[in-house]
Formats: structure tokens, sequence, C-alpha cells
């Protein structure tokens, strides 16, 4: 579990004498709680707070106001680093950037050889977290092979060889293309329904959002929607005003019941579009 | 271009030379060419001969790649040679004045050239079937191990090896980016390829820039996920794949260490 108390962040710029000259406010007074086995995606424009959000929950970034608290343990006491980066992993955005290894297995060994852990332990824990990205047949590749959505499933395992039970990812698609992508978040989903970690995803892509049990919205530091993806995405405009994009379809149903055209609300999936079109017209067509 | 880059000249056959311990192999790599350099007479360098060709044989390396190592040493050799044949005195075999200087081969000229040039080409041969039977990541797991020792004055041996893991790691990226920006220059209108020397350094700058800056941006990412991933130094730091020293790696010890005392023996034998 996350907690994140009137969390405030800035950059600061200070002269020589420690005066500040400049100040950037990224975060202000946030208050979240991620529960335990969850799946929230955190949308936002470019530059509205959300990665820098991430990075508290992973201890890159300190609070300057307020406190974060990950399974319990204050981020900003110094002895607490070493056991939240490893209940709490992270993946970055570029695969190319976050490799140590020449070698696939290796790269996923990094983690657990950080923690000391005992080499037969470590070996199981490559072999297992391999088969859960479904990598196990590429374990002696060299990572510069790969392909970008398979990089991206390394550096998935990477951070699950240290057993985490909070899986963060900044923005992990921003660099692929669909195919890449979509292993990628199916991993995710996967990840969360079957091993039962908890999720936060870190994206500015509406589809992908619609897999997480929880959408929050970002936008010049604060939280400005917080709910189920269906919730919402049901707020077409304000979402629009913040540059974010709602999913195609859900933006279809908004823009035919403007026109008076009522196909139900709460669209998400290309799926549930053709379900409400087909009913509204009458039904017959197979899918 | 740089697609295909091969990152040293490892050779991914299975031979007996390939199963030895790599801390192993690089002290007897050191060890073999210092022996080379003690060698001088012809009957130690006969046994010399037979001991590279048996160490070539067992590395089941092909023939034709390992004299394909020597190729861009061509030049040195055959400078070796010449300055050997023609400035080392003694007995003239031959002689002629060019322009009012005297050429000439000698017998000790011959003799110390052909020398020196086998000498060179063993040396050659013997680090190649290091680099030919050794993983670069062998190698520097092996480097690692070998530094360990110095630790205790201060010899970073983890820090090290980390450094030239990443090297490794990050040079078919870096490879794959200059392609990509010579490129993009390219189709801005940037030559490469014409010019005099000092012409074609400075095409190189707007190819440079970008690539260091793009290499600091990469350098402080993986940093960021280094330390995510606790990485805390080689402090408590443990290993997934442990080099051990197994009996066969004795064994292997044991018989190389044989052949070099044979060929001690070949050089000194005069002196018993």
């Amino acid at each position: 579990m996350i907690k994140a108390e009137k969390l405030s962040f800035a950059y600061r710029e200070e002269d020589i004498e420690h005066n500040t000259v400049k100040e950037e406010i990224v975060l202000k007074e946030l208050d979240v709680t991620i529960e335990k086995g969850s799946f929230t995606a955190i949308l936002g424009h470019n530059g509205s707070g959300k990665s820098t959000l991430a990075k508290h929950f992973n201890v890159i970034l300190l609070p300057t106001g307020g406190r974060v608290y990950v399974n319990g343990m204050d981020t900003a006491v110094k002895e607490n680093i070493f056991n939240i980066r490893q209940s709490a992993g992270m993946v970055f955005q570029n695969p190319d950037n976050q490799m140590v290894a020449a070698v696939v297995e290796d790269e996923v060994a990094f983690a657990p050889e950080n923690l000391g852990i005992e080499s037969g332990e470590i070996r199981r824990r490559v072999d297992e977290c391999l088969k859960i990205v479904n990598m196990e047949k590429y374990a002696r590749s060299a990572p510069s092979r790969l392909s970008g959505g398979q990089k991206q499933r390394v550096a998935i395992a990477s951070v699950l060889a240290m057993k985490p039970e909070i899986l963060i990812l900044d923005e992990p698609t921003a660099m692929l293309d669909p195919k890449g992508r979509s292993e990628v978040i199916s991993t995710i989903k996967k990840l969360n329904k079957d091993n039962g970690i908890t999720v936060i995803l870190i994206t500015h892509y509406m589809d992908e959002a619609v897999s997480a049990d929880r959408a929050v919205v970002m936008d010049d530091g604060k939280i400005i929607f917080d709910g189920t993806p269906k919730e919402v995405f049901q707020n077409v405009e304000q979402i629009k005003s913040v540059g974010l994009d709602v999913p195609q379809v859900t933006e279809l149903a908004y823009e035919l019941k403007k026109l008076g055209i009522d196909i139900g609300g709460e669209i998400l999936t290309v799926d549930e579009c053709f379900e409400a079109l087909n009913s509204l017209l009458g039904g017959g067509a197979d899918a | 271009m740089f697609k295909d880059i091969m990152l040293g000249q490892y050779v991914p056959v299975k031979s007996p030379l390939h199963a030895i311990n790599p801390p192993l192999k690089i002290v007897f790599t050191i060890l073999y060419m210092t022996t080379l350099f003690m060698v001088k007479t012809y009957c130690a360098y006969a046994v010399f001969t037979v001991y590279t060709l048996l160490l070539m044989f067992i590395s089941a390396v092909p023939v034709r790649i390992i004299l394909k190592g020597l190729r861009p040493m061509l030049w040195i050799l055959v400078f070796t040679a010449v300055l050997n044949v023609f400035m080392t005195p003694g007995d003239a075999v031959w002689s002629m004045s060019v322009f009012g200087f005297t050429l000439k081969i000698t017998r000790e000229g011959l003799s110390a050239g052909a020398l020196m040039v086998v000498r060179l080409i063993y040396l050659l041969i013997g680090t190649s079937l290091l680099t030919l039977t050794t993983s670069p990541l062998q190698l520097t797991d092996g480097i690692e191990t070998l530094l360990r020792p110095f630790n205790k004055i201060r010899v970073p041996s983890h820090e090290i090896a980390m450094m030239m893991t990443i090297a490794i790691r990050f040079i078919p990226t870096l490879a794959e980016e200059t392609d990509k920006i010579m490129k993009a220059q390219t189709a801005r209108g940037a030559d490469f390829e014409t010019g005099n020397i000092i012409k074609r350094a400075k095409a190189m700058v707007p190819l440079l820039v970008p690539l260091f800056i793009s290499a600091f941006r990469r350098a402080d990412e993986l940093a960021t996920a280094m330390e995510a991933r606790c990485y805390n130094g080689g402090k408590n730091r443990t290993k997934m794949k442990e080099s051990r020293m197994t009996v066969t790696d004795l064994k292997a010890g044991v018989i190389f260490a044989a052949g070099l005392a044979v060929i001690l023996l070949a050089e000194f034998w005069v002196y018993f």
C-alpha cells in the first residue's frame, strides 16, 4: 500500500548563498492512497507531475512538503530506502537506458545480486521471472538484439526478481510500437491478476488506462479526477481541456449523445461500442 | 553500417580451452607472453612452436580466423623484419651502396629478424586465443576476480568490472545511435566522406556533439534505474554465476604449466 499525505514537490534553483532564485512547483499538496493488489493508472499531460509523483514512490525524489509512506515506511527516513525500493520496483520509459548487462539473464540477476541473495536462489528467481514475462527463450540473448516490447518485458522481469509487492511503471510503452505496447500491457495485466502485484501505471495512452481498476487524472500538480475508468471518462470535455484524449469509442458515444442519439454511457472498448450500436440498430449482425 | 558490429572476436564453439576458468586463462596468457620473451634459442623456439600449434588445435577455433587476426599487424611485422635484417651489425652476406649509404644484410640480422617476427606472431596468436575463446563478459568477470585481492590497497575491482560491463553493453546501442545521427545529418547535407583529413574531422563535430549529449542523458537514466534496483556499489553484493576453480581447471593448469616448463628447459638446458 502506498499513501501520500499532502505531498508537495518543487524543483528549486539556488544561488551560491542558498537563496532560492527560481522555484517550479510540480506537485501541490497531493493526497492519494493506492490499495494493495489494485491496478491504478495515473494519467496526465506532459508536465502534469505524474512522473514526479511516481518517482516519490521509489525514493528517487524526496518530498519538499508532506509525507509518502510505502507499506507503512516513511520515504524520508534514510534507513528505509533499500526496503522501499525492494518492495516497490520501478520500470522506466526507455528500455535501452535501464539495462546494465549485456546478456538478458544477467540483467534479471542484477537486482537480486545487489540484494546479496545467495546464487542458487538468484538462478531460481531469474528463471521464474523470465518465464512470467514469457522471455525464457531469450535468457542467453543480448538485449540489443531484442525488440522494444521484449526489452521492456526483460526490464519488468529484472524488477520482479526483487519480489516486489508493488510495480510502478513510468510510461513503459511510450517508446514502443503498437505490438510492443500490447505485449507489455498484457504482461502487466497478468502480473496484477495472477500474481497479485499492485500495479501503478503512469501513462498518457487512454486505452491503457481502460484496463485499470482505477484511473487518476492529474493536471498541474493536482489530482482532478479519481475513480474507475468508466466514471472518469464520462468527463469528456474536462479531460480534453487538460490536453488528454478519451478513448475513441468513448468520444464517439459522447458525440452521438450530443446529437441526440444515446447509445448508453460508459463505453470504453471497441467491443462495448459494437454491442451498444448493434442493439441500437436492432441487432442481428454477427460479432 | 554499424548494425552487425562484432564485439571482440569471440568464437562460440565448444573446446577444452573455452571451458577453462577465465581468471586462470588470463593468468596463463600472461605467463605465455612472459615465457615468449625469455626464449632466445632455436631449440626453445621449436618447442614453443609445437606448444602454440597444440593450443591452436585444442582451441577448436578455425585456423583461418586466428590468422585473420594477424592481418592488421602485417605492416608492423614487415617493418620489424626489415629493421632487424638491415640494422643488425655483423657478417655481411649481401651489400649494396645506394646514394652513399651502404645497405647490408648480415647473418645476425637475418636470424634476429626471423626470431623477432616469429615472436610477434606467437604473441598475437597467444592473446587472440584468449579473446577468441573467452567472451567479453567472462573476461570482465575474470579481471574482477583477479583484481579482488587488490581491494585491500583500494583498487575498486567491482567498479572497474561494472564499468567494463556497462561499456560492453552500450557499444551496440551507441553504434546504432551514431548510425542514426549520421543518417540524419547526411539527410540535411552533411558530408562525412569527402575532403581531406582535417575537413573530415571537422565534419565529425555535428556527429559527436549530439552523441555525447545523448550518452550523458543515458548515463543519468541508467544510474537512476540501477539505484531503483537497490544498487549500492560492490558492498554485500553476490553473483549468480560464481566462477569456481574445478578439478578440470586444475588439471588444465598443470598441463599448461608443464608445457611452459618444457620450453624453459629447452631454453636453459645448456646451463645444466
